[in-house]
């Protein structure tokens, strides 16, 4: 049986999304994180576009164009600002035992594919078997945010788990309502100005983005 | 029906608009603070006086029915006027018609904004008891079972700048959310399970439950309505929130909000439930019993006049529970005239209650503002500057002791009777309890005479003791129009107990299925069940005794040789004479802390012989507070520790937190 050629690509293009997810689970220095975000937002575009290609669907050809706008333009140029502001652009983290952090996230993967079996059988969609891989991008994230001590880091695994979000949509089940997903990127985009704020009262109060500092606050 | 067509359900219905509108107005007028004084109040009056006289209308009619356009889906807001809602509007209208005048001068001295609050929460609390009284189904009912907790809780915590009194209002409001808990489960039992209609107290009645779930219903009902009343062990919001609250305030929640307490015991026992059991009566015959010896023990030792009543209320209530209990147990063998007659004693107790407690709990108001205390320890000698305020306040004095002619003496003479006249009953337990349970209230009664002869004697009688102001000013005149009902109503209610009884008849003919009746039959001589055996008459009573005063007086006046000297007080050979030497309201209490020892948690520090500044320091605490609440309050410490283990300030460990809960649901659900 032969697949046709966008799906092919649309395939191609989600093991990549995972293979960067993977990336950034063990990237150490945060201005290649953000880069590599950037890098899976542009994934995401192409996706899109290509899936609205192939559909004819032409409100995912917007959707294709804000994503491209938002997240490989504004948000990366967002974080690169504030990590000059911060001046944290050359810092490294101590990432701990990343071979571990990694094969916890090839069990994720395992168990997100396994999840998604029985959804991907419902599907009639051309893209039925990527459910699993935007399962698991979200999974990954969510790993990513546990394991990070950095705040800025954690804001980007949070804005990585979206990304997988957004491709379950409109990849996997052919889009939302645009107006859902106008409102989706707006959100983002404010969340991330919120967690810029934060990160500077974060670092007037603990005189780091250390978050581990935090503790401090626990309530005896 | 009525002729002009106007139901007493829907005179209710207005003037609890009119309340909540005169407590809204409260709010607006918050820059003219004399106006609300003068006019809101008063107007809050006259509404509560036609609620009263709706009352009395609406006992001899038929139950009224309404229901509002409002509430839940399926379950739209039921109203009922029967005639036991009736005899507790009485109370509700008649008590705080006095209690409104008096607020009108007692709260005239208070700040604008504070005022327009009180004023909102006020109305709004006497609207929500009387909402109570008549809601028609469970919903409705804890609508205005809450309005009336939440609106008394700011009227405590009136002056909340006090740490103490934010300490009494926070453990009033937790106490009567268990207790509403309690009665909403109760209600929930009671549907038994057919969905939302059945939430009507109709639906309620032709239920017929199983006697385990009545059972169940019951116990619940009495444990949230008991939290309500101040039935031990949950009495002890009563004394600390007491205190705190404004006087008007306390005499409403004394006076008429334990009421609804005792209503609501009597609605689910013999309205909503269809048949009672036999050991109900003794458990809450029993627990009657401990409340009462316990409230009055405590009264007797306190120096706080307003916890001294408030111990006193805890004992009434004790004798009210006492009542319904016999009721029960005289319900379930059969007697009918006599479970009339203890239900009649009970009625009419609380009506008193009602009538007493509110006198003196404003009284008390009065003398808070004369002198800025609340230490007995520090009064004496008032009668000289309020000579009003005392007058008035020893016809409560003596109603709540239970002297005739006053009204206290009427119900508990009926409750004793119906203890007396109690023949076999068929089981011999019951039979041997009876005895010692009249005996206990025999005691209670003496004992909280003891009480109010130590509450009056202290602040009113003997001379000053502290340095309290240079002179305390009499009461206002609204203040003394207040009192003025409150003490005539306690009159009234002593000298025409024929009249009361026979309208109380109608609301027992209700509930137990027959009236009391009047064995004489004539106006002059209350007789319970045979005038051969007992009968009362405090006309002929009173006539007695201002006829001896009478001769006694002309005898002294013809024996008396009418020369007259004036000479100093013998001073028992010990010239210098202070007000310290008098007996204190500690000292007065002493025997009774020495009798019942071992009920209180005393500790004491007494000078030594030879110090030349003594002073002295006793306190005697509640048992129940260190035995019971404390270790639940440890308990529950100690799981919210174990609930703050998942607290660690660190992010990571909180995504961890959402990370398995999302795996866990992934995976299984």
């Amino acid at each position: 049986m032969s697949i046709p050629f966008t799906t092919q690509t649309i395939n191609l293009l989600a093991s990549i999304l995972l293979l960067i997810a993977f990336a950034m689970l063990s990237q150490r220095r945060i201005l290649s994180l953000i880069n590599l975000f950037a890098w899976q937002g542009l994934v995401l575009s192409v996706s899109t576009f290509v899936v609205a290609y192939s559909t004819a669907q032409r409100h995912l050809y917007y959707s294709a164009a804000l994503t491209l706008l938002l997240k490989v333009l504004v948000l990366p140029w967002l974080l690169h600002r504030l990590i000059r502001k911060l001046n944290v652009k050359w810092d490294v983290e101590t990432l701990i035992n990343i071979p571990a952090t990694m094969l916890v996230g090839i069990a994720l993967v395992i168990f997100a594919f396994n999840l998604a079996a029985p959804i991907s059988q419902l599907s009639e969609s051309i893209t039925r078997g990527l459910i699993g891989i935007a399962l698991a991008s979200v999974l990954l994230s969510l790993l990513m945010m546990i394991t990070r001590r950095k705040a800025i880091s954690q804001v980007v695994a949070f804005l990585s788990l979206e990304n997988g979000l957004f491709f379950a949509a409109t990849s996997a089940t052919q889009g939302m309502p645009l107006v859902v997903e106008l409102g989706i990127a707006l959100d983002v985009l404010v969340a991330t100005f919120i967690f810029g704020i934060f990160f500077f009262q974060i670092r007037e109060t603990f005189d780091s983005l250390d978050i581990t500092h935090m503790e401090k606050l626990k309530d005896d | 029906m009525d002729a002009v067509g106007v139901l007493p359900l829907d005179v209710v219905g207005g003037v609890i608009l009119l309340w909540l509108l005169l407590g809204l107005f409260g709010l607006v007028l918050q820059n003219t603070p004399h106006i609300i004084s003068s006019v809101i109040f008063p107007l809050g009056a006259i509404a509560a006086l036609a609620v009263a006289g709706t009352g009395l209308w609406a006992l001899g009619e038929h139950a009224s029915y309404a229901i509002l356009p409002m509430g839940l889906p399926d379950l739209p807001l039921h109203l009922r006027l029967d005639p036991l809602a009736a005899f507790f509007l009485i109370l509700l209208g008649g008590a705080s018609f006095g209690v409104s005048l008096f607020s009108a001068g007692y709260f005239k001295s208070m700040q604008g904004n504070t005022l327009g609050l009180l004023c909102l929460e006020y109305h709004l609390f006497l609207a929500g008891m009387a909402l109570v009284l008549l809601a028609d189904d469970a919903y409705m009912f804890m609508v205005a079972w809450e309005t009336m907790a939440l609106s008394s809780y700011f009227l405590v915590t009136t002056d909340h700048h006090v740490p103490d009194i934010r300490k009494a209002g926070f453990l009033y409001l937790l106490i009567a959310h268990v207790g509403a808990i309690a009665i909403l489960l109760s209600f929930g039992v009671m549907q038994g399970g057919h969905g939302i209609g059945a939430y009507t107290f109709a639906a309620m009645r032709e239920a017929h439950l199983p006697v385990f779930w009545s059972s169940v219903a019951f116990l619940l009902a009495l444990f949230g309505f008991g939290a309500k009343a101040g039935l031990l062990p949950l009495h002890v919001w009563l004394p600390e929130a007491h205190p705190a609250a404004p006087s008007p305030v306390s005499a409403l929640m004394s006076g008429i909000m334990l009421k609804t307490a005792i209503y609501g015991i009597l609605r689910v026992t013999f309205d909503l439930l269809s048949v009672q059991q036999w050991w109900w009566g003794v458990l809450a015959l029993a627990l009657g019993l401990i409340t009462a010896i316990f409230g009055v023990m405590f009264a007797a030792v306190q120096g706080d006049m307003k916890r001294l009543l408030a111990y006193s209320s805890i004992e009434n209530i004790g004798l009210l529970l006492v009542g319904i209990g016999l009721t029960i147990i005289f319900h379930v063998y059969g007697k009918d005239a006599l479970a009339a007659l203890s239900l009649t004693a009970t009625l009419y107790h609380s009506l008193n209650h009602a009538f007493f407690k509110s006198l003196l709990f404003i009284g008390t108001g009065s003398i808070l503002h004369a002198t800025g205390e609340r230490n007995m320890g520090r009064m004496g000698g008032l009668i000289r500057h309020m000579p009003w305020v005392a007058v008035l306040m020893l016809v409560g004095v003596l109603s709540i002791s239970g002297l005739p002619p006053f009204n206290g003496f009427v119900s508990e003479w009926l409750l004793l009777q119906a203890f007396l006249l109690s023949p076999g009953l068929p089981n011999s337990y019951i039979n041997m309890l009876i005895p010692v349970a009249a005996a206990v209230i025999a005691l209670a009664a003496a004992l909280a005479a003891y009480v109010m002869v130590k509450f009056y004697g202290i602040i009113f009688l003997g001379q000053p003791r502290g340095e309290a102001k240079a002179q305390p000013h009499d009461a206002g005149i609204w203040e003394r129009i207040g009192l003025c009902w409150l003490s005539l109503g306690c009159v009234a209610l002593g000298l025409a107990p024929v009249y009361v009884v026979k309208q109380l008849d109608l609301v027992t003919q209700v509930l137990v299925g027959r009236g009391l009746g009047n064995a004489a039959a004539g106006w002059l001589f209350l007789a319970p069940v045979d005038i051969e055996r007992a009968s009362y008459s405090p006309v002929i009573f009173l006539l007695a005794v201002l006829g001896v005063m009478l001769v006694t007086a002309l005898a002294v006046r013809h024996f008396y040789h009418g020369r007259l000297r004036r000479g100093p007080a013998w001073d028992c050979g010990f010239p210098a004479q202070n007000a310290r030497m008098q007996d204190t309201a500690e000292g007065f209490g002493q025997p009774i802390r020495r009798i019942f020892e071992p009920f209180f948690r005393i500790e004491s520090e007494l000078p030594s012989a030879f110090d030349t500044h003594p002073r002295y320091h006793g306190r005697s605490d509640d048992r129940i507070w260190f035995a019971l609440y404390l270790p639940i309050k440890r308990i529950t410490e100690k799981f919210s520790s174990w609930a703050s283990l998942l607290q660690h300030g660190r992010i990571h460990l909180y995504l961890t937190y959402t990370f398995a809960t999302l795996v866990v649901l992934l995976a299984f659900v």
